[in-house]
């Protein structure tokens, strides 16, 4: 009877989850207006949708590790949209290619305001190890505005973390986190 | 080299690869010979040889003298005997070939994307629309081409696409993407659909195409291994084996042996990583989040013995030119021992609770069935193939080091379903791990890294390993310079993406991502 292993397998399991890092506001790279006011109707609630604009797909592997069992997002108020016009938050992947460039161009400004933008990894940091080609236009922010970068390649779940909670904690300290 | 009753121009080229250059018409009669073997196509890709003076170009066998100077076809043909890699010179001006589409269907994306970058012309293919190029560089700018000028602005051409209408009373179009709902890779699939059933789907590509061929030429070689690893990032050890592999066969170098066994061991651990995530995911996509968050805390754990032995979760940048990065001690090798043994214990486990689940056999069950007669026509490859009967596995087959000496057994089924596809991954998880712990038995001593012979003038390779996913092969020419001088790297989602299209048909959309997560398919890879 599957009901009955599926109950056993997760008594014996138990819960694997982790108490959540703290922000690093280093990470951020923009201070929007109204950041603190926007926080306040916010809270730490936040819903973010993704966008892969080129990326190799290494950074979506951390993307999916982060919604697993270990790293309880949805207890820390993190939780992943189907659309952009649900969310609050971009989280960018990839170098962004030309050939998705207008599209990540409609999905910021169908991201309903006030919304917060955040690269992910060496390449929507900084054009990473494909640069700027014909085929290539580079780091995110060359295309639409970022408020907070998290290198790496990929960037650990850890550092991922870190740099969502930057992007919604209070502006300059780490203590609204 | 044998095919049929003839006997072809293609000489031994390392450990079960064959080379040779042909005119298209014997290239041609090649393909067909093949065919009728029961072999495949498993990549087709162009190349500009203008910039080279003839007496470098000719490796391995002369060319005639009016081909010098021009463009070149190349294939790589998987037969009983290995992989055949066969090359045509073509004239500099109009350079075109045969079409091969017609005997082997997979090669109609290739081409296109051929034609796209290079300007080479598959003459009579039946589909001749444009692949990879969108509207960023226009219809008779070819990036790849020597002569490129990088510096040129790009358009913003207006991207129209041709997708073949369904008509018909009740049929409806449903677009979905380029960017889609999940954490997925960004494509574009245009349904034709009647009620809930799936009349056509039609998969437009290319979205991610970042220029990453022309990004390798001209770098250093130990820069190109981390450009590889990055052609499709769940694929990392993959691609960095296959390039390193062909760079070492182009300097005529060998790697230590520990260093091949290495290899292996992060390959299968890949394999391992990928496919308990893929298994978790196709619970999630039947509503059985227990799935997901059982195998994705057993991936967890996995990745992070990887970063605590490796130094990377996904072994980013481990294999180098000329062996690997990184060694693993005494205390290590029991400890991933012992983590092999507990991760099996969990998968039997949860393999028992899917076998017993009804919900999850029945969406699972007769659901983005590919036939294996279609699947062998078609070319379907890799996991997915394996699921409907073709069995080919490169580590069973043609074993490079150390799988020549570890026996690989190769897990097929008949079904061709989502079931059979997530069947293959139970088995192969199983036989991996028994790889693990008999390669971390057996590991030879000794050094790590062997530093590579400098090549002095232009040189060739190709590398070819069993990824997760199926063959990645990854064609090298380095330049008298010893820096690259082109570098085609190959997906086996190449193939596969059409037979997704195929395997769709009939089924209700609900079950689309289901069946697209069974084959979980590269974007990035194929994009380039």
């Amino acid at each position: 009877m599957a009901t009955h292993l599926i109950l056993q397998k997760i008594f014996k399991t138990g819960i694997v989850s982790e108490p959540a890092p703290v922000a690093d506001p280093a990470l951020r790279t923009r201070e929007q207006a109204l950041h603190a006011e926007i926080l306040k109707v916010f809270g730490q609630a936040v819903a973010i949708r993704h966008v892969d604009a080129g990326s190799c797909n290494g950074c979506e592997l951390e993307i999916h590790a982060i919604n697993g069992p270990h790293y309880n997002i949805e207890g820390m108020g993190v939780k992943f949209v189907a659309s952009p016009r649900h969310a609050d938050v971009l989280l960018v992947t990839g170098p962004v290619s030309r050939n998705l460039e207008v599209a990540l161009r409609r999905t910021y400004d169908a991201t309903p305001e006030p919304k917060w933008v955040i690269a992910m990894g060496d390449c929507g940091c900084s054009g990473g190890m494909f640069g700027e080609s014909y085929a290539s236009c580079g780091k995110v922010s060359n295309v639409i505005p970022v408020d907070v970068e998290v290198p790496g390649c990929p960037p650990s779940p850890t550092a991922l973390l870190q740099g969502i909670l930057a992007a919604v904690s209070a502006g300059g300290s780490v203590s609204g986190a | 080299m044998k095919i049929g009753d003839n006997d072809w121009n293609l000489a031994p080229f390392g450990q079960h690869v064959w080379r040779g250059r042909m005119e298209t018409g014997q290239l041609l009669a090649l393909a067909r010979a093949v065919k009728e073997a029961g072999g495949q196509l498993v990549a087709l890709w162009g190349s500009d040889d203008r910039h080279l003076a003839p007496d470098t170009q000719a490796q391995p066998a002369p060319l005639a003298s009016r081909e010098r100077g021009g463009f070149s076809i190349h294939v790589a043909l998987l037969t009983g005997s290995g992989l055949a890699w066969a090359s045509c010179a073509l004239p500099a001006d109009a350079p075109a070939y045969p079409d091969l589409a017609h005997i082997f269907p997979q090669a109609d994306r290739m081409q296109r994307a051929t034609f796209d970058l290079l300007g080479i012309r598959a003459t009579d293919a039946v589909d001749d629309r444009k692949w990879l190029r969108h509207g960023a560089w226009p219809a008779d700018v070819f990036p790849l081409r020597k002569d490129f000028d990088p510096g040129r602005p790009p358009t913003r051409d207006t991207d129209a696409y041709p997708f073949i209408r369904v008509e018909g009373e009740g049929v409806h179009e449903i677009p979905v993407g380029p960017i889609h709902a999940g954490t997925i890779e960004p494509g574009h699939f245009r349904f034709s659909i009647i009620g809930e059933r799936v009349l056509r789907l039609e998969a437009r590509l290319g979205y991610t195409h970042k220029g990453t061929e022309k990004r390798f030429e001209g770098m250093d070689l130990d820069t190109g291994a981390k450009l590889a690893g990055r052609v499709s990032g769940d694929s990392h050890v993959a691609y960095a084996w296959a390039y390193c592999m062909a760079v070492e066969r182009a300097a005529g170098s060998g790697v230590p042996e520990r260093a091949a066994w290495l290899r292996a061991l992060f390959l299968e651990i890949e394999r391992v990583a990928n496919h308990l995530g893929d298994l978790g995911y196709l619970g999630n996509d039947v509503a059985l989040s227990f799935g997901f968050m059982q195998f994705w805390r057993l991936k967890e754990d996995w990745l992070r013995l990887s970063a605590k032995l490796f130094g990377h979760r996904y072994l980013f940048d481990r294999i180098v030119p000329g062996g690997v990065a990184v060694d693993i001690g005494d205390a290590g090798r029991a400890e991933l021992a012992a983590e092999a043994d507990r991760i099996e214990a969990e998968v039997r486990s949860l393999k028992a609770i899917y076998d017993e689940h009804a919900t999850l056999q029945d969406r699972f069950a007769n659901t983005g069935i590919v036939k294996p007669e279609l699947a062998a026509r078609l070319g379907l490859t890799g996991l997915a193939g394996r699921a409907s009967a073709q069995a080919w596995d490169a580590r069973a087959q043609f074993p490079q080091a150390p799988y020549d000496q570890l026996d690989v057994g190769m897990a097929t089924h008949r079904r061709g379903d989502v079931l059979a596809r997530a069947e293959v991954r139970f088995a192969e998880i199983h036989e991996s791990l028994r790889l693990i712990r008999e390669m971390l038995k057996r590991l030879p001593a000794g050094a790590i890294r062997a530093p590579l012979a400098p090549a002095a003038a232009v040189c060739e390779g190709l590398g070819w390993v069993e990824g997760w996913r199926g063959e990645v092969v990854v064609a090298v020419r380095i330049g008298a310079d010893g820096r690259l001088d082109r570098v085609h790297p190959h997906d086996p989602s190449w193939q596969n993406w059409p037979l997704l299209e195929v395997g769709v048909l009939g089924n209700i959309v609900p079950d689309f991502p289901l069946i697209n997560k069974s084959f979980n398919l590269s974007y990035s890879g194929q994009d380039l």
